[in-house]
């Protein structure tokens, strides 16, 4: 897991994909935080990261889908898949160096974050006077949401040997299962299960985590999530021996 | 007892790509694997390299299971893919330590690493691309993945597809150095190859054996039909040439020129000269048929119709 782990590593840093991912999603945010009106923390006149934090998850479905779609794509129509699965290492190995490979690119995009929040810190008045409990949450909360991304795009990568098809079917999984149920829920259709639609979505404990309330049932969604994807991916990947 | 194929059949959708195989390959032989394109040679070594499972049968390299063994398989095995796939985007230096961390070769895998290189002769470029490699080169670098931790059983899909003659021969050197401790399966439809290099082969049709048996005995089954070309200064009759002893047909291409099937080659040569003499005319040129695998593939491959077959798909 960890050579599988490493090669992947490598390959976003000499494929360039790495700087591309980490210096768009930079831009982004930081367009969003501090030049977009409407958005920016100093028009707001608020302490917090707000912006960062509404508008990341958005950004991770397009850059994360974009980092998956090659995962398993590639392999496939390279057929390098061929030497990997005849060393000896198992399906499970290989899925999860690719899926930890991901998650660190994710945490890597997060990293220099960190000069926001210490610039918000630095301007609040007075200086320091901000939510870092919430804050913290915020920042799991999104890690977690990226690393579910990670594996809703390998999922979506491990069904199609063309790396397009990976990135469409990831950005529309992540989108569904980011805010499907959350709206769906609003809808007011079925009555009490409107809540428990709602509490489907990622959104839902996004917004829980985001509180800076770390309740082990949201930990625990997002667990389960990203294992029931990295099952999914397992069985299609497994699915050329049937 | 190397590898043991047992009955084994492939079915894809409907079509039997391998259909109810069975051989034995000993420790140390260098068997080739014959056939034309989609007789089933790439689905059946992918089945002893735990790629694809089989539909039905049985197989184990190295006394384990390629189904419920994998593991101890793919230790063993060493595999060329027939496409040789490789990560265009990495070192060659790179993408063999790869291999050699993901064989878990540990401290030993540098080493390894360095005297493959050597080996296959790719130190002047083991500092490159693998993209930016020729085809030969590439195809090393494959040899030099499948070969990395010395494994005792070596499967090779097409070898030497795409290279350029120099390249031919060092690589035939290279299997030929490496088969001498270790047991080789070959596959290939270049029979001179399978000649240079076996000492088996075993040739392969719609996914059924049709022949199994060492080099010799194979070129023993060819020279008893052996095909003499002669074309002689005059023209010449033909029947002079059927009532030859030990000549089974004659193929005239012309008046001057026939294709003659005998027995023998040596005798037939002598009477053909002795004709040409007694009807006053000159042999201007005589040919022998010298691939003789070549023939046997043929004979053996062509009896039914050859219907275009996927097998390597999927």
């Amino acid at each position: 897991m960890f050579v599988i782990y490493i090669k992947e590593i490598r390959s976003f840093l000499s494929s360039l994909i790495a700087y591309i991912v980490i210096i768009t999603f930079l831009l982004a945010i930081g367009l969003f935080m501090w030049i977009f009106p409407d958005t920016n923390v100093l028009d707001l006149g608020y302490s917090n990261l707000d912006p960062l934090f509404f508008i990341a998850p958005w950004v991770f479905i397009f850059l994360v889908s974009a980092i998956t779609m090659r995962s398993f794509a590639d392999e496939k129509r390279a057929g390098t898949i061929e030497t990997l699965t005849t060393s000896p290492v198992s399906d499970l190995n290989i899925i999860l160096g690719k899926f930890f490979a991901g998650v660190t690119l994710v945490l890597f995009s997060l990293i220099p974050t960190i000069v926001y929040y210490l610039s918000v810190r630095y301007l609040a008045y007075p200086v320091g006077n901000i939510d870092s409990g919430a804050i913290l949450g915020s920042y799991i909360g999104l890690l977690m949401v990226g690393a579910t991304f990670v594996s809703i795009g390998m999922f979506a990568s491990s069904l199609t040997d063309n790396q397009i098809s990976a990135f469409i079917i990831s950005t529309f999984l992540c989108f569904f299962f980011f805010t499907a149920f959350h709206y769906m829920g609003q809808m007011k259709m079925l009555g009490d299960l409107d809540y428990v639609i709602g509490w489907l979505g990622m959104f839902a404990h996004y917004e829980s985590i985001s509180r800076g309330v770390l309740d082990t049932r949201d930990a625990f969604y997002f667990l389960s999530v990203i294992v029931f994807f990295i099952l999914l991916t397992k069985t299609v990947f497994g699915s050329r021996k049937w | 007892m190397s590898v043991i194929v047992d009955h084994i059949s492939k079915i894809y959708g409907e079509q039997k790509a391998v259909d109810a195989i069975s051989f034995q390959v000993n420790k140390g032989e260098i068997v080739g694997f014959l056939g034309p394109n989609g007789a089933g040679k790439s689905t059946t070594m992918k089945i002893l390299t735990c790629f694809l499972p089989q539909t039905s049968g049985q197989a184990s390299v190295c006394g384990f299971d390629v189904v419920n063994e994998s593991m101890e398989v793919r230790r063993r095995v060493g595999y060329l893919p027939e496409q040789n796939p490789l990560y265009l985007d990495m070192y060659v230096k790179e993408y063999l330590q790869f291999m050699a961390s993901l064989r878990k070769l540990g401290p030993n895998g540098k080493r390894q690493v360095d005297s493959m290189i050597e080996r296959t002769g790719l130190t002047q470029e083991s500092k490159k691309k693998i993209g930016q490699l020729s085809k030969g080169y590439r195809q090393r670098v494959g040899l030099a993945q499948a070969m990395l931790h010395e494994p005792e059983v070596l499967i090779l899909d097409e070898p030497t597809s795409g290279l350029d003659p120099n390249q031919l021969v060092e690589i035939r050197s290279l299997i030929r150095q490496i088969g001498k401790d270790k047991t080789v399966i070959l596959s290939s439809h270049i029979m001179q190859e399978v000649e240079a290099l076996c000492s088996r082969a075993i040739i392969i049709n719609q996914g059924k054996i049709v022949a199994d048996d060492s080099m010799s005995n194979l070129q023993g089954k060819v020279s008893k039909s052996a095909k003499l070309t002669v074309e002689f200064r005059d023209p010449i009759h033909s029947d002079i040439l059927k009532k030859m002893e030990g000549v089974t047909s004659v193929e005239s291409m012309g008046e001057k020129k026939f294709a003659i099937h005998a027995a023998s080659v040596d005798r037939t040569k002598e009477q053909v000269f002795a004709a040409a003499v007694e009807a006053k005319t000159i042999i201007i040129s005589m040919q022998e048929e010298e691939q003789k695998l070549e023939s046997v593939f043929r004979e053996l491959t062509q009896t039914a119709p050859a219907k275009p077959k996927k097998a390597n798909s999927k």
